[in-house]
């Protein structure tokens, strides 16, 4: 009992200091969301990467193509789904 | 002590001892050392002074009287040690108490203490306590308080206040609380003219001539017809005795003094006729017994419970049991029964009795402190059934008979039913109280939680209304305390601002918890205060404190104060200055002032360096009371600089610039308390001034210091030095000038024995000669106090020894010329031998001034080798220990002085000592044996290695910690420096004692074990090592298989792997769950240690792996997973990622496991895989669980994904799975170019 109690406790601090981790009730949205930003903010912290995308993407600038990465971030997987009941 | 010896030492310094009469010495020695071993033993069994060898074996001998103590072994004389002759007269036998001293006779008489002075602690108030009688007492907050502490039951929980920024109709309002404390102020002002007054009367009716005729006529005739207060008064006022008083005359106050109960009623307006002051006689005290604030009954939201107003007056006064109503079966008892045909009637309906005291109004207790009464410890009501221990809806609980008082209601059995909502609200916080105050953990907890999550509802004032009393309570333990603390700071957070009512209520109760002496206490009383304030906000907290800032009460000043200084902290030092400053500069009152700069006093002592920004204003808030016509004010306003000084160190002396000379000028002026405050403040001062102001500043103070010097007040005394190593290490004061003005002064007047008897005085005397020793060198301290060294009083012999050797320490000797360096060391050996308590600060002081000489102790090695030696003959244990200790220290330097030979010898000695039977000493000597055997180097070492050896042997078996550690630690350095000088079976021999080693306690010794193992088979080829330690990984004992298996592991990193692998795996045939398992765990140890050198090894151990990672035997696969994660690890890049994956694809059907160890070592090993092999493949594993229908199988799966986030989120981006969707789909990463 006390045990679950810790892992509880461990699994929430955990979900504090870092947002992608999940855990056994993560819902498909919340889990493609966390993927699709996790992916851009990679992108965005290679530059190299980067370059090589808004080139081969026939963006403008490598700018561009960072500014896009950072927006897509916001609801990158569409509007979160219905709440039923 | 010894007249002769002393005398000796005394007159010739540092005499250097020709090396023939040290050799004569060494002679001595040895015949002495085997004459006490021989005595020692009284010819036990287990030695033979013959070779002075122990025996070992553990048969009895055949040619051997077994018992011999009785028929002695022939080549002891039995009687050695005791006199073997009977003296004639009686005189004889004083030499024997001190024989082993000095032989002379005493001329000086002996005395003893008193027989009063021995039983001092016997009788009387400092006799000691009964144990069991004071234990319950002990857990009681109220009985470990100071009277100054005590003073909190003196205040009473005020009035309701009303809430300025919310329902301002209920309470108080602000002005009527100014106006009581007006009152209160003036009711305390007459009462001290009357005691005066009284005090004053009773000096006339005696005594004729100490009335002081002259300042009665003046008061009479300065008077017009009214009654002055005596001038002679103004001598004895009270500094709390309001200043005003001999202004105020005229009519009205004239009357005051003499005011009776018939003056009353004719007041001077109708509101003063239920409020005024009343002159309290002795007579009317007993209703009223609030004390300073407005007391008992009179609008008290929350009545006062009886045990509180009643307990006032001390255990054991309270008779108020005699005149509580009889109970049922006293009656019975007393009045005649049914037998004698009487009969009990049944109550009238409609008639309810008076239930529990909790409903009356404060009882008048029955009588005060006079008279005469018997002492009735224990209430005979309150024993015995009448005390439940189960409450109805509550449970089981412990219960003290003050508890009853509060939570009586519970047990009155009233129908529920009936009651009305706020009644049932009621018994429902008492219930949650109780469990919270008494219950067990679980019950608390849960009650806990109730009370915060309902704390709206069941409203402030009803929580309140029961939690406060609770703490005011006489009885009250810490534990109870700060379960009710706990609880009245989680409702604080829920009520937020409907506290406000009841804000000064909770700082009456709470307040006290700021000068409890333990610091928690502390802590817990500032937190509840920072958050009260943050929840009923500034205006409201400075409009309830504010009254008691000129609070007549000092006791109440000084406590509001510091919680000003908590609500500063917590809303912010500029919110708080403007009112900060308007209170420093109160007209009104002298008391506010001081308030308010001991506010400013506390803020930084509360918030540290945190103060820096808002110094200035905190300065110029202050800054004018330094010249203030109040002395209290003058000094807490420099103890407020000093506090402020000392936060800012080393920055701010800008914001002080204003209040120097202010500051200065005051500490000529001053005398006394005053000066000392105002020294204290420039001592703070002057370290944050640069160069040239300092020098100019301390030179301004010094006088001042120098005439203090001579100060007999303690306190003085202490600031003095204080302020002296202050000053002193300021930069800008030079040495020269220290030199010129101060040295002397302060030598004459602070080294002097007395200093070194009050522990207090003692390190701050040695602390500031420390300091003035960094500015003016080693040698001028040195050379003025290594004459006490000498000095016939061992503490003062002792501050010396401290004072030089902190000295030496930090600035080394180069100083010291030669002629002082003979008398010090002189000084150093004189003090040494005479100590009469062996104390570590003459040993550290000893070692540290021989360091630090270094090759010029040449000289003197000699007889400080002849001292050492006959200090480890003596008879008392600790002596011997402290000179085994001082060879270690000193060993280096001997070694530098090219004394090898001397070593030798000291060596030799020692090991005859080895037969030491104090563990302690024989750590010591073991220790001191191997400071040589470092610096000597093992081929030079006297004895030699091969005796020494198996000396050791025998003395790894002692259990004391003190002796393994040393011996391990010699054992193993022979090992490693000079294995060759024993021979192998030695070595093993060794080995077998050492496997008892791996179960030491201490660490140290483990690992020193350990390592040794490593030495040892270096030197003797694993294969002997290792066979041992495989058969001891047999042993039943965990924690000797543990260390076992570190030790292979050790060997094999010693020894290189391939040596000792082999064996292991084959070990690992033997069908036995112990044996593999150590197995298993010295193959984890062994790759650990490895480290990358396992690439050679990894496919040789796979098939094993294999194996064990399919064991039925979960133990098995959990070490097992140890194994491949240090493997994993340790080929990290390295090429062998096929083998990591093939047991990966063992390991991974154990993540199901639900055993926390195995589950743990199963993902880390997992864990280590991963890195081993690359994110990626690993992560093709995991995708396939993560949702999974079942739940038992997402658990497990979200755990590896979540390690894998945490430890490389960035590499997992190429590697997730592709979507089905379409904002799923992530084309950045399909670009092709």
């Amino acid at each position: 009992m006390a045990d679950k109690l810790r892992t509880t406790q461990q699994l929430e601090a955990l979900q504090n200091k870092y947002i992608g981790t999940g855990h056994a009730d993560t819902t498909k949205f919340e889990w493609t969301s966390n993927i699709a930003r996790d992916s851009y903010a990679s992108y965005v912290g290679h530059p190299p990467l980067l370059q090589y995308m808004s080139l081969a993407l026939g963006d403008a600038s490598r700018e561009e193509t960072r500014v896009r990465c950072i927006e897509g971030m916001v609801r990158p997987v569409g509007p979160p789904p219905e709440v039923q009941d | 002590m010894s007249d002769g010896m002393s005398s000796s030492h005394a007159e010739a310094p540092a005499k250097k001892v020709p090396n023939a009469s040290l050799t004569a010495d060494f002679e001595t020695i040895k015949r002495l050392q085997q004459e006490r071993n021989a005595a020692g033993k009284k010819g036990s069994k287990t030695f033979d002074p013959s070779t002075q060898r122990t025996n070992n074996s553990t048969k009895a001998s055949l040619t051997e009287a077994f018992d011999t103590e009785l028929y002695g072994n022939g080549a002891v004389d039995k009687y050695a040690g005791y006199n073997t002759s009977i003296a004639v007269n009686d005189d004889d036998d004083q030499d024997m108490d001190d024989a082993d001293g000095d032989d002379g006779r005493r001329l000086v008489g002996q005395y003893t203490a008193t027989k009063e002075q021995m039983n001092e602690y016997a009788h009387g108030d400092t006799a000691e306590e009964d144990i069991l009688l004071g234990r319950e007492k002990q857990a009681q907050i109220a009985s470990r308080e100071s009277d100054y502490q005590k003073k909190r039951f003196n205040r009473a929980l005020s009035p309701t206040r009303a809430d300025a920024f919310g329902d301002a109709k209920n309470g108080q309002s602000f002005k009527e609380i100014m106006q009581a404390r007006e009152l209160d102020r003036e009711e305390e002002r007459v009462r001290k003219l009357i005691e005066d007054k009284q005090a004053k009367g009773e000096d006339m009716d005696g005594v004729e001539e100490h009335k002081p005729t002259l300042a009665i006529e003046d008061g009479q005739t300065n008077g017009d017809g009214a009654v002055q207060p005596p001038a002679g008064r103004q001598r004895k006022r009270r500094w709390d005795v309001s200043s005003e008083t001999p202004a105020t005359n005229g009519a009205a106050d004239g009357e005051k003094p003499k005011r009776s109960r018939w003056d009353e009623a004719a007041g001077p307006d109708g509101a003063a006729a239920d409020s005024a002051p009343k002159k309290r006689s002795r007579w009317d005290l007993a209703p009223s017994l609030g004390g300073a604030t407005p007391a008992a009954g009179a609008g008290l939201a929350t009545p006062m419970h009886p045990s509180q107003s009643s307990g006032a007056f001390g255990f054991g006064t309270d008779i108020s049991g005699r005149n509580a109503p009889l109970s049922d079966e006293e009656l019975d008892e007393m009045l005649p029964g049914e037998a004698e045909g009487y009969k009990i009637l049944p109550f009238p309906p409609g008639y309810e009795p008076t239930r529990a005291p909790a409903h009356r109004v404060a009882q008048t207790p029955a009588s005060l402190a006079g008279g005469f009464m018997m002492q009735q410890p224990v209430d005979p009501r309150s024993m015995g059934k009448d005390l439940p221990s189960e409450l109805p809806g509550v449970g089981e609980l412990r219960l003290k008979p003050e508890d009853m008082a509060y939570f009586g209601k519970l047990v009155d059995g009233a129908d529920e039913n009936e009651m009305s909502v706020d009644e049932l609200k009621e018994r429902k916080i008492m219930r949650l109280l109780i469990k919270v105050k008494n219950g067990t953990p679980p019950m608390r907890k849960t009650a806990l939680r109730q009370l915060t999550d309902n704390a709206r509802t069941f409203g402030a004032g009803p929580l309140f209304d029961q939690i406060l009393p609770l703490l005011m309570e006489k009885t009250l333990e810490d534990q109870e305390r700060h379960l009710l603390v706990k609880v009245i700071d989680r409702i604080l957070y829920k009520l937020d601002d409907l506290v406000r009512p009841y804000t000064h209520k909770i700082l009456v109760v709470i307040e006290p918890l700021l000068i409890d002496q333990d610091y928690y206490a502390r802590v817990e009383g500032r937190e509840i205060i920072s958050n009260l304030a943050k929840a009923a906000g500034l205006a409201h907290m400075i409009s309830t404190m504010r009254p008691d800032i000129d609070h007549a009460d000092e006791y109440v000043r000084n406590t509001t104060a510091r919680a000003f200084a908590v609500v500063a902290s917590a809303l912010g030092i500029p919110a708080l200055l403007p009112f900060l400053r308007a209170v420093c500069r109160s007209k009104k009152s002298w008391q506010a002032r001081h308030t308010g700069v001991k506010i400013v006093q506390q803020i930084p002592i509360l918030m540290g360096c945190a103060v820096l920004p808002h110094l200035k204003g905190l300065v110029d808030c202050i800054g004018q009371n330094l010249n203030d016509e109040q002395t209290k004010v003058r000094t807490v306003t420099a103890l407020a600089i000093a506090a402020l000084a000392e936060a800012a160190s080393p920055y701010g002396i800008e914001s002080f610039e204003d209040i120097l000379n202010n500051l200065w000028s005051g500490a000529r002026k001053q005398r006394g308390k005053g000066l000392a405050g105002f020294l204290k403040a420039v001592g703070y001062v002057v370290p944050l001034m640069d160069e040239e102001f300092a020098n100019y500043y301390v030179s301004q103070i010094m006088e001042i210091l120098l005439r203090e010097f001579s100060s007999p007040d303690e306190e003085m005394k202490k600031v003095v030095l204080k302020v002296l190593s202050q000053c002193a290490n300021t930069n800008g004061v030079t040495a020269g000038y220290l030199k010129e003005t101060v040295l002397d002064d302060f030598f004459k007047s602070f080294w002097v024995r007395r200093m070194a008897l009050d522990k207090r005085n003692y390190m701050q005397v040695v602390e500031t000669t420390c300091d003035l020793g960094r500015k003016v060198g080693c040698g001028e301290i040195v050379e003025r106090i290594v004459g006490n060294l000498k000095d016939e009083s061992e503490a003062y012999r002792k501050m010396t020894m401290e004072t030089i050797e902190k000295t030496i320490a930090t600035l080394g000797a180069a100083d010291i010329g030669e002629r002082l360096e003979e008398r010090l060391v002189d000084g150093i050996l004189f003090a040494f031998q005479e100590q009469s308590v062996e104390d570590i600060i003459m040993l550290n002081g000893f070692g540290t001034i021989v360091n630090a000489l270094d090759t010029r102790c040449k000289i003197y090695l000699p007889q400080i080798c002849s001292t050492i030696l006959w200090r480890l003959n003596n008879k008392s244990a600790t002596v011997r220990q402290q000179a085994a200790d001082l060879i270690s220290r000193i060993a280096v330097v001997m070694k530098h002085c090219g004394e090898d030979a001397l070593m030798g010898k000291l060596g030799v000695v020692l090991y005859e000592y080895l037969g030491e039977e104090y563990p302690e000493v024989l750590g010591s000597i073991l220790g001191a044996l191997r400071s040589i055997v470092t610096v000597v180097g093992i081929n030079q070492m006297q004895p030699p290695i091969k005796d020494l050896l198996p000396r050791l042997t025998p003395i790894l078996r002692n259990r004391h910690e003190k002796v393994q550690e040393n011996t391990i630690d010699l054992v193993g350095r022979i090992a490693d420096r000079g294995p060759e000088s024993i021979n192998a079976r030695e070595w093993m021999r060794i080995c077998f004692e050492l496997l008892d080693m791996l179960k030491a306690h201490k660490k140290g010794i483990r690992r020193a074990a350990n390592n040794t193992f490593g030495f040892i088979a270096k030197a003797i080829g694993p294969q002997d090592v290792l066979a041992t330690l495989l058969n001891n990984l047999r042993v039943q004992e965990r924690q000797s298989r543990v260390c076992t298996a570190v030790a292979i592991g050790i060997v094999a990193e010693t020894c290189a792997p391939f040596t000792v692998l082999p064996a292991l795996m084959n070990e690992y045939r033997v069908p036995e769950l112990n044996v593999q398992n150590g197995v298993l765990k010295s193959l984890s140890f062994l790759f650990e240690y490895i480290g990358e050198m396992a690439k050679d090894y990894v496919y040789a151990v796979t098939p094993l792996l294999e194996d064990a990672l399919i064991d039925r035997d979960q133990v098995h696969r959990q070490t097992a997973a140890s194994v491949v994660k240090h493997v994993a690890l340790g080929v990290v890049g390295l090429g062998c990622e096929d083998a990591m994956l093939h047991l990966l694809n063992l390991l991974y059907p154990n993540i199901f496991e639900t055993s926390p160890h195995v589950i743990d070592r199963m993902i880390e090993a997992i864990d280590a895989v991963r890195v081993a092999v690359g994110t990626g493949v690993v992560m093709n594993y995991v995708w396939a669980g993560l949702f999974h229908p079942a739940r038992k199988v997402r658990v497990p799966y979200w755990r590896l994904y979540n390690d894998a986030y945490v430890q490389s989120a960035d590499a997992m981006v190429p590697y997730y799975p592709d979507l089905e969707g379409d904002m799923l789909k992530r084309d950045e990463l399909m670009a092709f170019f």
